[in-house]
């Protein structure tokens, strides 16, 4: 068992050394909970500063067909959420800050303050709850800030290109760790050019809070991540890691190869965003 | 029967709103929308007289005698089947496509599961001229063929959804997905009445219009109310648009009836209320059927339009509270009631609205023991079952060459 770190930790790293962090996603038990694992290390170890772990959702909204795929194959060769849970300790161990993306449901039903202190005891650093606002109720919003708080765990709200300022205010008050800003209207999967709503988002989201800001949706090359780097604290990426794998599904080792051939260059990319 | 005093949306422990933040603000800015259209009496007239002069409704009041005579209770059709478009959902399309204009927005989307909501929502954006763009499971394009080519013909763009279980509940995270990037000019016609607020109410109030239609033919024909109202509920518009009207008549029980597939204990089922447990899908608390890990099991249903893991959470509420009882309906059940009505009635219902004729004579007979033969129940007859008559041919073998001069099908004088 490692003490969770809170993700606040990497970011202010990451801004001590002038630069954004590299927050990288990947959903767990793919292309099994053992590949998953190893996929995480090398990307560890190429320079991702926080590590996402997405829980896999029957019914995930939010996610394009990249993460639609993985995440279905994790499911369909049965991926449960322990095993999302055993995920995280392997990934936590390394020592990056490790938190979880997941939709509401799983965490309800496996109990939101179970859930809660079996993730702080697997040593994971907190949350990130796509379909969940500080005020979903009945119930829920209340209660997973309630168990976050109980257990030292970050709550990563989403803030969007669509929220109103009052919207932002009261995500942001509700926020622990970093708040995570979506680039674009619209679900994850890689994108060529850069959305010109994500500046302007990040600068409302800044004059609400001093937590750090992440950027994502959409994000797949080290051009985007300086690009982006220049005025967020964080650049958020997954889609274009999931494809690393997809594409090399008969080869993983050449699947890996392309893992951290991809978070070097996203990692070189954060190094020059501010130069 | 909802605590006037919760927040809007909330159905007692169920309902609210999980939805991604992207959206809240159209969620929002509809909310907002609906409430001042309801409260302006040119939007609720105009409403109406589009429903009268091209929907054909109010819908007649039926009393089905021979079925009566056969079950030993009187049982009441609310004749929804007689609507333009055959079924209760055109009255919640032309209620969302007229407050779509209202908003100034162009493009629609929808998704449908048996077609009838992709069919009555192409029907409304053709009526007022709007773009619509329907999603539908793939499987489901491909047993309900014919409701396909009715949307191309009134001009909409169907799309097949590949992903998940390739039913409805995939194509409403399509459609969602969809509008997650298209919600500054595209309104979202949700086809029942679940999902975040505000459509559990906005669907309920756009379809209220049938119990309060048939409370009132009720009350002026007979000068009494009935004992029973009966529905089938798949999300739950039709059951509910009956129920509002009566939730307040304490002496008047309050029936649904879901999808009970291959038999609740086979697994093989969509009743939500019966079998599932709480949890969210689709933007709502309420329940849900899923497994231990709360991911979204398959339902299955002869039934498309029932053909859905998740139920409106108004309903689950009242299930929950006790003011409403719901059962499960098995395929064979319902294609027996779709026979018998066929040949008692001559009417032909959806496989859908056939659950809620089945449960409603289970159940009338025992109130009829209890009551004596004026025992009354009214049961929404929420569509025809002309889309469903592939489904009907195969089931009953009606193909067959060599069946056409065999018995009829579901021989009233059998023993039920
Ligand atoms: C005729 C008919 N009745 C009922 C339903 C079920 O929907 P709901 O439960 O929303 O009324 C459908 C859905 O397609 C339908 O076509």
């Amino acid at each position: 068992m490692t003490t969770p770190t809170s993700t606040a930790t990497a970011f202010a790293r990451a801004a001590a050394e002038g630069r954004p962090a590299l927050v990288g996603y990947l959903p767990a038990g793919f292309p099994d909970v053992a590949g998953g694992i190893d996929a995480f290390r090398v990307m560890v170890d190429a320079g991702v500063d926080v590590v996402e772990v997405g829980l896999p959702y029957s019914d995930p909204v939010m996610d394009g067909p990249t993460i639609q795929t993985a995440a279905q194959q994790a499911l369909e060769r049965g991926v449960r959420t322990v095993d999302v849970l055993r995920t995280v300790e392997a990934v936590a161990a390394t020592g990056v800050p490790t938190v979880v993306m997941t939709y509401w449901n799983p965490v309800e039903r496996y109990g939101v303050e179970r859930f809660a202190a079996d993730l702080a005891s697997a040593g994971g650093a907190g949350l990130i709850t796509p379909d969940l606002t500080p005020d979903s109720a009945p119930g829920s919003g209340a209660a997973w800030i309630a168990a976050a708080d109980a257990h030292d765990l970050d709550r990563i709200f989403l803030v969007s290109p669509s929220s109103t300022d009052e919207r932002i205010a009261m995500t942001v008050a509700a926020c622990r760790g970093f708040v995570y800003a979506t680039a674009v209207m619209g679900v994850t999967g890689a994108r060529t050019s850069t959305s010109d709503l994500a500046a302007p988002l990040v600068a409302r989201t800044k004059a609400a809070t001093h937590l750090p800001v992440g950027v994502g949706l959409g994000v797949s090359s080290g051009d985007q991540v300086a690009e982006i780097g220049a005025y967020a604290d964080g650049v958020i990426v997954g889609s274009a890691f999931v494809r690393c794998l997809l594409d090399h599904a008969d080869d993983r080792p050449a699947g890996l190869r392309a893992l951290a051939a991809l978070t070097e260059d996203l990692a070189e990319g954060a190094r020059r965003a501010r130069r | 029967m909802t605590d006037p005093s919760a927040p809007a949306g909330h159905f007692g422990e169920f309902g609210g709103r999980f939805m991604p933040e992207a959206l809240v603000a159209a969620l929002d800015e509809l909310t907002d929308a609906w409430t001042d259209a309801m409260a302006d009496p040119a939007f609720v007239d105009e409403f109406h007289t589009i429903l009268r002069e091209y929907a054909g409704i109010p819908s007649p009041l039926y009393e089905a005698s021979r079925l009566s005579e056969l079950v030993g209770a009187r049982i009441l059709l609310k004749r929804e089947d007689l609507n333009h478009t055959g079924a209760h959902k055109i009255r919640n399309v032309l209620g969302q496509a007229l407050l779509t204009r209202r908003m100034g927005k162009q493009r629609v989307i929808a998704e449908t599961g048996a077609g009838q909501h992709g069919v009555a929502s192409a029907t409304a954006a053709a009526y007022f001229g709007l773009d619509c763009t329907v999603y539908m499971g793939a499987v489901d394009t491909r047993r309900q063929a014919l409701n396909v080519a009715r949307m191309h013909l009134l001009g909409a763009t169907v799309v097949p959804v590949e992903s998940g279980s390739a039913t409805l509940k995939d194509a409403i995270n399509e459609a969602l997905r969809d509008w997650v990037a298209s919600v500054d000019h595209t309104a979202y016609l949700f086809g029942t009445a679940a999902g975040p607020h505000p459509f559990p109410s906005m669907v309920r109030d756009f379809c209220r219009g049938i119990g309060d239609e048939a409370r009132a033919q009720v009350l002026e024909r007979y000068g009494r109310l009935p004992d029973a109202v009966a529905a089938c509920v798949g999300g739950g518009s039709n059951a509910i648009g009956l129920f509002t009207a009566f939730l307040d008549d304490a002496e008047v029980e309050v029936w649904g009836f879901e999808a009970g597939g291959d038999g609740v204990e086979s697994g093989r089922h969509a009743a939500t209320i019966v079998a599932g447990e709480p949890g969210v899908l689709h933007g709502a608390r309420t329940y849900v059927l899923q497994d231990e890990d709360g991911q979204t099991r398959e339902s299955h249903s002869i039934s498309a339009g029932l053909d859905y893991p998740g139920v409106g959470p108004e309903h689950a509420h009242l299930a929950h509270s006790g003011r409403a009882s719901y059962e499960a309906v098995t395929d064979t059940e319902a294609m027996d009631a779709l026979a018998l009505l066929a040949r008692t009635e001559g009417i032909i219902p959806a496989i859908e609205t056939a659950h809620a004729v089945a449960g409603a004579i289970r159940r009338a007979k025992d109130l009829a023991a209890e009551k004596g033969p004026e025992a009354m129940v009214l049961i929404n007859l929420s569509g025809r079952g002309d889309k469903d008559m592939a489904t009907a041919t195969e089931w009953f073998g009606l193909g067959d060459p060599d069946r056409v001069t065999a018995e009829p099908v579901g021989d009233p004088g059998a023993d039920r």
